[in-house]
């Protein structure tokens, strides 16, 4: 199963990468692979911008604009002009 | 603490459990009696750590049918801190996980036979995935358990083993630089762990891949039905309000024979949207949810229409009505189950609604309008 095309957020600098792997390691959706030592994207639109890539990259070499692909979340930031949130860290509601 | 301490004390015999030595949150501080699956305690260098059975209950199970299916899953926690299974060593694996009980079961179950630490991250009573998106299953907290519990004394390697979920919120590197401790992230799911440990320590790449099959999907479908429905009788309120109204008043006669198609119809695109696009999820066409669920809306209006007669020929605006706004609702119920897949992403979303809100505020708009005309039709005012 895969989401909209075109829409992904993720920028990835080779000439940043020392081929560490992490990016491999954590992504969920199979988006990078290892070929030569270094990282590349390969199935980009796979990606959900969870930015566990992006967190675990230490070489600065993964950008991507993280957040919760959650519709109930958007439309709450919406309404109270403030960041997504579906009430997952509170009290209440209902978790994405 | 203390209470705990006695049960479980008392459980095992008189033990001597030497005093926590770098404050008070070593052992995780249970409010209340001690639950049944903690089994005793465990004597470390760092304190006493409570031992956990790694079978699940009969009420484990019924649980986690609660918080498939209510608010209950919302005050599910444990409390955190270091946990053991077994009869972990000093050179025994430590496994990360969240305080929401229900990712705290899928741990404890997949370590059977396994001796091994279990380090819970305060997470707020929420699941490793959603949490580690929201940063409190991340970096600080796991170096803040790491400290707290003395997790330098109790182990003698420097291994930790994060699930492969909570990346999001977890930098590697920086856990390292600031605890000495190596994060290695295992597999998705918890019951890949004794493969992967088996294996060296290496998930496999059907290990590191989130899928969405049917049953996942399934166990999903009761909590995308129930807030819809919290809100259904408000609308079942509504819609008798509109058809029982006359000239003469609310007619109840009018109110149930003219609003029953209406309320059963929106039974059936609520049903649509919160039900049959996400078991469906791969096999209905578009790769938008809002296409989804409409499309899925349009077939679930059309069908009681067109055969089941729900609504009679002659209320021709009542009919545009109906495939005005059902399918509307199905598809923004069906968007909302983007929360809950594994595979959207916020950009996407975000495009969804840009191009969604505005149609659903015209169809809305339309809708009202139909049926504005068709009861100024039935009073025979146009």
């Amino acid at each position: 199963m895969k989401y909209l095309c075109n829409v992904v957020t993720l920028e990835f600098t080779p000439e940043k990468c020392n081929g560490c792997g992490r990016c491999v390691e954590v992504c969920p959706h199979g988006v990078f692979v290892i070929t030569d030592k270094k990282a590349s994207v390969v199935d980009r639109d796979s990606c959900m911008e969870c930015g566990a890539c992006m967190n675990n990259c230490a070489f600065d070499a993964v950008k991507v604009n993280a957040g919760v692909g959650c519709a109930a979340a958007l439309i709450n930031g919406m309404i109270t002009g403030g960041p997504p949130s579906c009430d997952c860290s509170g009290d209440t509601g209902a978790c994405c | 603490m203390e209470k705990l301490k006695l049960t479980v004390i008392q459980k095992r015999g008189p033990e001597a459990v030497e005093p926590c030595s770098c404050g008070p949150s070593c052992a995780p501080e249970q409010g209340g009696a001690a639950p049944e699956w903690i089994t005793g305690t465990l004597s470390t260098p760092a304190g006493s750590v409570p031992t956990i059975s790694p079978e699940l209950s009969s009420s484990d199970l019924w649980e986690h049918v609660k918080c498939r299916t209510s608010s209950f899953r919302t005050r599910y926690t444990v409390a955190p801190g270091l946990y053991a299974v077994g009869n972990p060593v000093a050179d025994s694996d430590v496994f990360v996980s969240a305080n929401y009980k229900l990712s705290f079961d899928a741990l404890r179950s997949s370590l059977a036979g396994l001796d091994a630490w279990l380090l819970v991250l305060d997470t707020k009573g929420i699941n490793v995935w959603c949490a580690a998106g929201k940063g409190t299953f991340g970096t600080d907290e796991l170096i803040r358990r790491i400290t707290q519990t003395c997790l330098e004394k109790v182990v003698s390697h420097k291994r930790i083993i994060v699930p492969q979920l909570g990346a999001p919120g977890v930098s590697a590197h920086v856990v390292r630089q600031k605890t000495g401790f190596r994060v290695h992230y295992g597999p998705v799911r918890a019951k890949d762990i004794p493969a992967y440990c088996a294996g060296g320590y290496k998930a496999t790449r059907e290990m590191r891949t989130v899928k969405f099959p049917l049953m996942d999907r399934l166990v999903l479908t009761p909590m995308e039905i129930n807030p819809a429905m919290e809100k259904f009788p408000l609308y079942a309120l509504i819609v008798l309000l509109v058809f029982g109204l006359q000239p003469a008043g609310v007619i109840f006669r009018d109110a149930f024979y003219g609003g029953l198609s209406f309320i059963i119809l929106g039974l059936i695109a609520v049903l649509a949207g919160a039900f049959v696009t996400p078991l469906l999820l791969p096999f209905v066409p578009f790769r938008s949810f809002a296409l989804k669920g409409w499309l899925m809306g349009m077939l679930a209006t059309f069908l009681p229409l067109q055969y089941a007669g729900l609504v009679g020929q002659p209320d021709t605006l009542l009919r545009i009505a109906a495939y005005a706004f059902f399918p509307m609702l199905s598809s923004y119920i069906a968007l909302q189950f983007t929360g809950s897949t594994t595979f959207t992403g916020m950009s996407g979303v975000k495009k969804e609604l840009k191009i969604a809100l505005p149609v659903y505020a015209v169809f809305g708009g339309i809708s009202l309008l139909l049926i504005l005309a068709y009861k100024l039709q039935q009073w025979r005012m146009i």
